[in-house]
């Protein structure tokens, strides 16, 4: 399970789909605003590729795209980045996560609501990949580090 | 012209339909997992390529009919692999072909 697989169809299949589906990821992210995706469902789909490598090239192998060693700091700084954005809006004067309280004068209200968005998805993306890559390492319990 | 681009949607849908239904009677009705990932791997890619190549018809040319067609070389670039993969394991760890004079199916 953890180490590399002898097949060269599933090997190559996973290295050239991995990119691919990590690029969806991040086409997913970018298409929050506009119609279905978000944080969410992009921070899956790159999971999802790093996954994939980690099953396909072996978990060793893998740890040069991904370390595993790093994943759970990375989800811990997703989660602050969402909570963190809530709070400094509660510290401008408004609600929790209310974008135009946000200490950004130089943009109007409906810019900062925008970008204050793509920042938390930018959290959520972060804390969701990292989270699951996490998961997956921990159930192979392999000591990495 | 959008009477024939319809002539040919339901060609192709119709198409794919009967393929992804051979597929499901065939993983049904096979006796042994090998010839059912062969069943489920090989008409279910050929159903499904044939169903989005039929709705690329119907959407005409434009970025909608692009997404479609890479939808379709996706799903004929991964399931097979996913079969692949399946089965082969099934192979190492040693899953027991069917023979036609065994009793047990």
């Amino acid at each position: 399970m953890t180490g590399q697989t002898h097949s060269p169809i599933i090997e190559v299949a996973g290295r050239g789909l991995a990119p691919i589906i990590q690029l969806i990821g991040i086409y997913v992210f970018f298409h929050g605003h506009y119609g279905p995706g978000g944080g969410f469902q992009g921070g899956v789909l790159l999971a999802a590729g790093v996954l994939l490598l980690r099953m396909t090239v072996g978990a060793e192998n893998s740890q040069a795209h991904v370390a595993a060693k790093r994943t759970l700091t990375n989800c811990a700084i997703g989660a602050v980045i969402f909570v963190g954005t809530g709070i400094v809006a509660i510290l401008g004067g408004g609600y929790f996560l209310d974008y135009a309280h946000l200490p950004v004068q130089w943009l109007e209200p409906a810019y900062m609501r925008y970008y204050g968005i793509l920042f938390v998805e930018l959290g959520i993306t972060l804390g969701v990949m990292t989270g699951l890559i996490t998961i997956y390492d921990d159930i192979l319990e392999v000591d990495y580090a | 012209m959008e009477a024939i681009a319809n002539i040919f949607t339901v060609i192709f849908v119709l198409l794919g339909a009967a393929f992804m239904l051979v597929g499901s009677i065939g993983v049904n009705r096979f006796p042994d997992f090998f010839s059912r990932a062969h069943a489920s791997g090989k008409v279910d890619t050929l159903g499904i390529m044939l169903f989005i190549v039929g709705l690329m018809f119907y959407n005409g040319i434009n970025l909608t009919s692009l997404k479609l067609g890479l939808i379709a070389v996706f799903v004929g670039m991964t399931s097979p692999v996913a079969a692949h993969a399946l089965a082969r394991r099934a192979l190492i760890h040693g899953v027991k072909h069917w023979k036609r004079n065994e009793k047990e199916g």
